[in-house]
């Protein structure tokens, strides 16, 4: 018995011991992220305008352009070009004409202009290594870097089984949490833009990224489809920012002693 | 013959003894004189002092995982990964440590997306 105690004090002592020898100190730290494309030589920045498609009811080019147009004038150092949203589809259209007098998306039985799905863009996507077009475009506003893209943002169903969080009451009116698994079927949007950045002083890519964000509800509830439009494009503003500009992320670390 | 080398060992580990548990006493000065400079935000001292703890006592965990923090809030991210593996190689079971780490990989991960042209 005096053994067993003895054992279970030296055990207490030495748990007390580490706890009492880990000293730790919680530190705020700000972490500065280079940007991953050096802007250093411009001056200026012009988003241009997207390829678009996918849902009739947001015009993915315009909001894409002003969304990122608002952004970059806060957060960047760069001035940025105010401008008509060029005509991006038109271009590429004309630009293929030319090559193969064809229309884009007639090949695939499509409505000339008309992006439903991801393939409908590829038929347009030759305007973006179209060189001497972007540095006609470098020319007339300065030598930018030139911002665009395509812009795919659609509607989408999805079913399946669903694990969430009920509340349960057992007979002493006690509440619990327990996860329960249903079968759902759930709608929403996703977006899936392609940013593409130009050197408006040679018309050569200098860069490009590609994002994928979706967001689902319950069938039976409704959202618009332009405040959906926003909610996903505000999770990716922050990594389309950090191309461009450094920033600072906040957090907390420990030091040990 | 065999009496003699364990006296030498028992001989050769009481002398180094006290010269490693000097070592940690030394390192442990600077580091903790390394984490009252950082808490005033002297970060570039605070590196200083740990990086001499860590010359002191390449052991020396908590040394190592300053280290890396420092080296995070300097934006010098390479430095601060490998002072972070270091400082989990040594003590692999430390719950600070890792959840430092993990936090830092998160946000390294940002810079380096693997879909970028």
């Amino acid at each position: 018995m005096t053994a067993r105690l003895a054992r279970t004090l030296c055990s207490l002592a030495a748990v007390a011991l580490t706890v009492a020898c880990t000293n730790y100190y919680e530190i705020p730290i700000e972490t500065p992220i280079r940007p991953k494309l050096d802007v250093s030589a411009f001056q200026r920045v012009l988003v241009a305008g997207f390829i678009a498609g996918g849902s009739e009811d947001v015009d993915g080019n315009l909001e894409t352009t002003r969304l990122l147009r608002s952004q970059l004038r806060t957060k960047s150092e760069m001035r940025v070009i105010d401008t008509d949203v060029l005509p991006l589809m038109d271009v590429a259209s004309e630009t293929r004409a030319t090559s193969e007098n064809a229309q884009p998306n007639e090949a695939q039985g499509t409505a000339p202009g008309v992006i439903k799905e991801d393939s409908d863009l590829e038929p347009y996507e030759h305007v973006f290594a179209d060189v001497e077009y972007w540095k006609r475009i470098g020319e007339e506003y300065q030598q930018p870097l030139i911002v665009t893209g395509t812009v795919m943002f659609a509607p989408q169903a999805r079913s399946g089984i669903v694990q969430r969080d009920q509340e349960v009451y057992d007979s002493f009116g006690r509440r619990r949490v327990v996860p329960v698994r249903t079968y759902m079927e759930r709608k929403g949007f996703v977006l899936k833009p392609r940013f593409i950045f130009i050197d408006g002083r040679t018309g050569t890519v200098l860069h490009s990224e590609n994002f994928r964000e979706e967001i689902l509800y319950n069938a039976n509830q409704t959202s618009p489809a332009l405040s959906s439009y926003f909610e996903l494009m505000d999770r990716l503003i922050p990594s389309f920012l950090s191309t461009l500009s450094s920033q600072k992320i906040k957090g907390t670390r420990v030091l040990l002693q | 013959m065999r009496l003699l080398s364990l006296l030498f060992a028992f001989l050769l580990t009481l002398s180094v003894a006290p010269l490693a548990a000097d070592a940690r006493s030394d390192a442990k000065k600077q580091v903790e004189f390394g984490i009252a400079v950082s808490q005033r935000g002297l970060w570039r001292e605070a590196i200083y002092r740990w990086e001499r703890a860590a010359q002191i006592d390449p052991t020396y965990a908590a040394a190592h995982n300053n280290l890396a923090i420092a080296y995070e809030h300097e934006g010098e991210l390479d430095k601060a990964r490998a002072a972070y593996e270091k400082a989990l190689e040594l003590e692999p079971n430390n719950t600070f440590i890792k959840q430092n780490y993990e936090l830092f990989k998160e946000i390294n991960d940002r810079t380096t997306r693997p879909d970028t042209l």
